[in-house]
């Protein structure tokens, strides 16, 4: 009679956050501000990324208390990281009853070959994909959403323009394959015929596309939008800018109208003549071994 | 053949896409709404699934609230599914959250959980007939109470989720994430002959 946790109700959660921004916060008040500004969920840690880039070392799931004062906090959906392929963190959150987990490059891996078996779980998992193929194995492995990596914690879009524009690349090179070449399409992909098929024939993932990593101004919103992002996730964008507020509010309303220049217009000069987006980081100054979008494939 | 019916989808946030789609389906014209000039062209509206407190608030910075109250107390019919309904409504239980009040209600959001409880239900809803509806809930809200005026369509196990009054439809589910096009045909039906 009743049905919970299946694919439909997990991507389903999923579609209604379409056109909407979810961001990083670290306290509850920062999940109010979040929320008052418009955002439709947000995400629960101990750092933005920003700050776990800064600070080196094991980044892990973040502490439970924090978390649920964050839910308690607000009313909109509450997000919260696991490491890539670790079960028993995962079992942890869900268990918590957080709305959505995201299996996150962004900590540290615990896995280094497999990801979660997310269609174990109630509750649904958003993964980062730099390409089709990796958004696919997501999605095989139970993945209800997809976000681009990007290069989270830099202030810097390049990386999740060109993870946008791979998958986007990707799809529309499916559309026009003949059906005789989708097999050795999915081998090269190295993901699931089904799922290859699938987007040849719709032309788009069968989950929601969000674009994420070094998202910071409402004109980087709009342009992830026009690359094809069903809605954006900002880290360390709004809390790193001189006035969060302004920021998140101003970046929602692009998010809204990302096709509307003038409306982005608007947006931006709401934010006021002091307005400072974060910092950015050149990426070619980061050492491979510090990028965060390489973890997990 | 008459013409089709233009049916606008509030779009500032949320599953417009899908029940653009579902619009198609039932035998009307989608049209996506994000301004003014959108919504005066519109025969009737549907305010998707999404982030109430998101839309809400969009709604008054971009000007649209006022416009919106005054087409559907002139008679534009409206649906509102899941986070639709509690922008509807006229108010939410336990929260001092702003709505447009046009629909005779206090609706509870998130009332059956959070997303572990949301789920897929068999639900009878009379108006439509047999077979029963497939009926998606995601972190749903119910009908906490209704006015007078106000006719329960469907409830689920103590609670209201499809209600109607006059030219306004409320739905807790999202018939748009279905096949099944009764609910937008029945909406559709709400559009003066």
């Amino acid at each position: 009679m009743e049905q919970k946790g299946t694919l439909t109700v997990k991507r389903g959660l999923a579609q209604m956050l379409k056109g909407g921004v979810i961001m990083d916060v670290v306290t509850p008040e920062q999940a109010v501000i979040a929320q008052e500004a418009g955002a439709v969920a947000v995400m629960a840690l101990e750092r933005i990324p920003a700050d776990i880039r800064a600070a080196g070392g094991v980044a892990r799931m973040s502490n439970l208390e924090l978390i649920r004062s964050i839910m308690d906090a607000v009313t909109i959906p509450v997000m919260a990281k696991v490491r890539i392929g670790h079960i028993g963190e995962a079992q942890v959150l869900q268990a918590l009853g957080v709305d959505f987990i995201d299996e996150s490059e962004v900590l540290t891996p615990a896995d280094d070959k497999f990801h979660l078996a997310k269609n174990d779980y109630t509750t649904p998992f958003v993964c980062g994909a730099r390409d089709l193929g990796e958004a696919l194995r997501r999605i095989a492995e139970g993945a209800a959403m997809i976000r681009s990596k990007g290069e989270a914690g830099s202030g810097n879009i390049v990386e999740a323009v060109r993870h946008m524009r791979a998958i986007g690349d990707g799809i529309r090179e499916l559309t026009v394959a003949p059906k005789e070449e989708l097999v050795a399409r999915a081998r090269d992909l190295g993901a699931p015929l089904d799922l290859v098929t699938y987007v040849a024939e719709n032309g788009k993932l069968p989950v929601v596309l969000f674009c994420a990593g070094g998202v910071s101004t409402p004109a980087d919103a709009s342009l992830m939008m026009q690359l094809g992002a069903e809605g954006i996730f900002v880290g360390s964008g709004i809390f790193k800018s001189n006035d969060p507020k302004a920021f998140s509010q101003a970046i929602v309303a692009a998010t809204t109208h990302y096709d509307d220049p003038k409306a982005v217009v608007e947006a931006s000069l709401s934010l006021g003549r002091d307005a400072t987006a974060m910092e950015g980081i050149d990426l070619r100054r980061i050492p491979e071994s510090e990028l965060l979008a390489s973890r997990g494939a | 053949m008459a013409p089709k019916p233009q049916v606008g989808v509030l779009a500032l946030q949320g599953d417009v896409e899908e029940h653009l789609a579902a619009l198609e389906r039932a035998g009307a014209r989608g049209v996506a709404v994000k301004n003014r000039a959108a919504l005066d062209a519109c025969e009737a509206l549907v305010i998707p699934g999404g982030e109430s407190t998101t839309v809400i608030r969009l709604l008054d910075r971009f000007a649209l609230a006022e416009p919106l109250r005054e087409r559907v107390r002139a008679g534009m019919p409206l649906w509102g599914t899941c986070m639709g309904m509690i922008v509807v409504a006229r108010a939410v239980a336990g929260l001092d959250q702003p709505t447009l009040g046009l629909l005779d209600v206090t609706v509870r959001r998130n009332a059956f959980g959070r997303q572990n409880d949301s789920a897929e239900v068999e639900l009878a809803i009379p108006a439509l007939g047999e077979p029963a509806f497939p009926a998606i809930f995601i972190r749903a809200p119910w009908i906490e109470s209704a006015g007078a005026t106000v006719e329960l369509l469907a409830s689920y196990g103590e609670h209201g989720v499809m209600v109607r009054q006059g030219n306004v439809l409320g739905t807790s589910f999202h018939p748009e994430l279905t096949a099944d096009p009764r609910v937008h045909r029945y909406f559709l039906g709400m559009l003066a002959p």
